[in-house]
């Protein structure tokens, strides 16, 4: 199993409820598990992947993500089966989408 | 006398037809030819160098009389010149193997591409072109007509009528051009019957028939089991609809197989009708009677279907609705290739598909290097045919896209629908095509390009819409492509600024510009999430072959 760890920037997330599981472990798929961290200039992503080899892949997949939502005060913990980074794209917007949907109830 | 000398023979060819016809009733071989003796009259009637047109498409296969011509002697049978839609099955390839032919002009070899191209390294077999079904047809009646064509049917009666039933596909297209112009049709037929349902191929354009001693081979090719839609294909699909079936008002389409517009056909009884485009897009379709089309059928969206071929298990579904499909007086559809292919062509506004790689011109080919895979019917319908001359809300927009408003003709919409990434990672955005280094394999003129880059409007990938149309310069259209290439190398390699400018001007559209909210897009979305639902959706009369059941 490759363990990958990105730091990034960001601005701090405006939503109160920070705990959401996204997406499923299987084939081609993904899971990612949402959770607060006490920095919120930060925002933290450890990725399980199976696949080696695609670490600027994912770099700039996960960039794309932090430059489109502010996720600062965020962990993003990824167990992934081979996904393909559309699906990665996929699931990061959805977790943020239920993070905000919650927000809104 | 001097006259007489030079006088012309104008019918050698009727001449070698009687020969041949000659030779089959000197060895007692009459028009009803038992199937223990198909060889030896294969061997009768056909002679060296001949054209031999076998019947075979990516469904039906004459596949009997195939497998017998495989079994011929090379000593008596060589250097024939096989015509044929689709090298489907193994025997297609002994063929070559054996010596018995020796040169090929086909349009599709998926399931036999590995060995085909062994074969063109080994020199065995020399490749005349590779065709659109439409290319191939319509040279049956000009340079290419077979002087023996090997033809499937459903039924014959006595006489020789045969009755093709809902699987008609190639048959009328290679018949005429071979009955009409002194050639020998063969036919293997699944059963002899006393009265045919409706008489599809008359008796007198039919030589010999033999009852072959099981039914032909028919692939269900246009089955997608919704089990495995994924979200990315439905968010996809999304963007399609809301994204160009919606603002081109497309009626009239075309679909390619597979899961990606299979998800597209699902989401029209869900997504379509919550947009409200119910009786606004995708009414009248040139398209096989794909399983995933019942529920936007029972909904209401879709007015007709004419088809290529049909499917395995939908011809009750079929029979009970006249009023969608192509039906005869028996009930059952006559699908016709040829006809269809020519709607597709002139009479749909849209052609949707899918490819393996598209490069920075938007040339797409499913041709990749060691597999000689061929294209089918895709390029016929995704191409813009300059010889139309009728209109339409989506035609006339398109048109007046691509020049900035003033149009002389419209233009057809040719979508190219993919994931960035295929699977294993390959990148379907390309620098080169690898159909350019199976140029050099195969020697050919030109690159066997599936989908020209000029022909193709529209890209969409998961991370959004490319309009190509509204592209005014090569490195506009070459950005445009970038900007939906995603993180593949093409897609990294963007210029960030000009693809930000392409988005406002609404050349790039990502799903957010397009108010789709991307949680949606997930299997809920989906009118039928297995095959079992559309079984339920057609009220039982859907039997589908049992590979695909799973209850």
């Amino acid at each position: 199993m490759n363990i990958l760890n990105f730091k990034f920037t960001s601005q701090p997330v405006d939503v109160t409820m920070k705990e959401v599981i996204c997406g499923v472990v299987g084939s081609g798929n993904l899971e990612i598990l949402v959770s607060s961290i006490t920095d919120n200039e930060h925002s933290e992503f450890i990725i399980n992947t199976s696949v080696t080899g695609f670490d600027h892949i994912w770099e700039a997949v996960i960039q794309e993500f932090v430059n489109r939502y502010a996720v600062g005060g965020l962990q993003f913990e990824i167990n992934d089966m081979g996904a393909t980074p559309a699906v990665v794209s996929l699931r990061l917007s959805q977790a943020i989408n239920i993070l905000e949907g919650e927000a809104h109830e | 006398m001097k006259a007489n000398m030079n006088e012309k023979v104008w019918d050698t060819q009727k001449t070698r037809r009687l020969t041949k016809l000659n030779a089959a009733k000197d060895k007692g071989l009459n028009k009803l030819v038992p199937n223990d003796r198909a060889i030896e009259l294969l061997e009768t009637v056909i002679i060296r160098e001949d054209k031999v047109c076998i019947e075979g498409n990516n469904q039906k296969q004459a596949d009997f009389l195939s497998e017998c011509l495989s079994q011929c002697n090379p000593k008596v049978l060589n250097d024939l010149h096989i015509l044929q839609s689709v090298l489907a099955l193994p025997s297609h390839i002994d063929i070559f193997e054996k010596g018995i032919a020796s040169k090929v002009d086909f349009s599709f070899s998926g399931p036999q591409a590995l060995r085909l191209a062994n074969l063109v390294q080994q020199q065995k077999i020399h490749i005349g072109s590779i065709h659109t079904y439409l290319e191939l047809y319509g040279r049956y009646f000009i340079d290419l007509t077979p002087n023996v064509c090997l033809i499937t049917a459903h039924s014959a009666d006595a006489n020789g009528n045969l009755y093709t039933g809902p699987n008609t596909e190639d048959t009328p297209a290679i018949v005429e051009a071979t009955a009409f112009k002194s050639g020998i049709v063969i036919a293997q037929v699944n059963e002899l019957v006393d009265n045919v349902p409706r008489v599809d191929i008359p008796a007198d354009w039919v030589d010999f028939f033999i009852v072959a001693p099981k039914p032909n081979y028919i692939e269900p090719l246009f089955t997608r089991d919704p089990a495995q839609i994924t979200d990315v294909q439905i968010l996809m699909a999304m963007m399609v609809i809301k994204g160009i079936y919606a603002p081109y008002q497309i009626k009239r389409l075309n679909h390619g197989i597979g899961f990606n517009t299979a998800a597209i056909e699902l989401l029209l009884p869900t997504y379509g009708e919550e947009l409200n485009l119910k009786g606004k897009i995708c009414t009248n379709w040139a398209l096989n009677p794909h399983p995933t089309m019942i529920p936007a059928i029972e909904s209401g969206f879709v007015e007709s279907i004419h088809s290529f071929g049909s499917e395995v298990g939908m011809d009750d579904y079929i029979q009970e609705r006249p009023d969608i499909f192509f039906t005869g007086s028996d009930g059952n559809m006559r699908s016709n290739r040829a006809f269809s292919q020519t709607a597709g062509l002139y009479a749909c506004d849209l052609f949707i598909g899918s490819t393996l790689q598209i490069d920075l011109q938007g040339n797409s080919s499913t041709a990749t290097v060691d597999r000689i895979a061929g294209f089918g019917g895709a390029p016929n319908m995704g191409s813009d045919p300059h010889g139309r001359r009728h209109s339409s809300y989506g035609y006339l927009k398109a048109g007046q896209e691509a020049t900035d408003g003033r149009v002389i003709k419209g233009r057809k919409l040719v979508v190219q629908l993919v994931e960035t990434f295929r699977e294993n990672m390959n990148s379907v955005f390309v620098e080169e095509l690898d159909a350019w280094q199976l140029q050099e394999k195969m020697g050919s003129d030109f690159p066997p390009i599936m989908i020209y880059g000029d022909d193709v409007t529209h890209i969409v990938t998961e991370e959004g819409i490319a309009n190509l149309l509204l592209c005014r310069t090569p490195e506009e259209r070459e950005q445009a492509i970038r900007g939906v290439a995603g993180y593949t190398s093409i897609g990294m390699q963007r210029d960030h600024e000009k693809v930000e400018e392409l988005r406002a001007r609404k050349i790039i559209q990502r799903p957010e510009d397009l108010g789709i909210d991307i949680s949606k897009a997930n299997r809920d979305l989906l009118a039928a999430k297995s095959v079992k639902d559309l079984v339920k959706w057609s009220n039982g009369t859907y039997a589908p072959p049992s590979r695909f059941r799973n209850w």
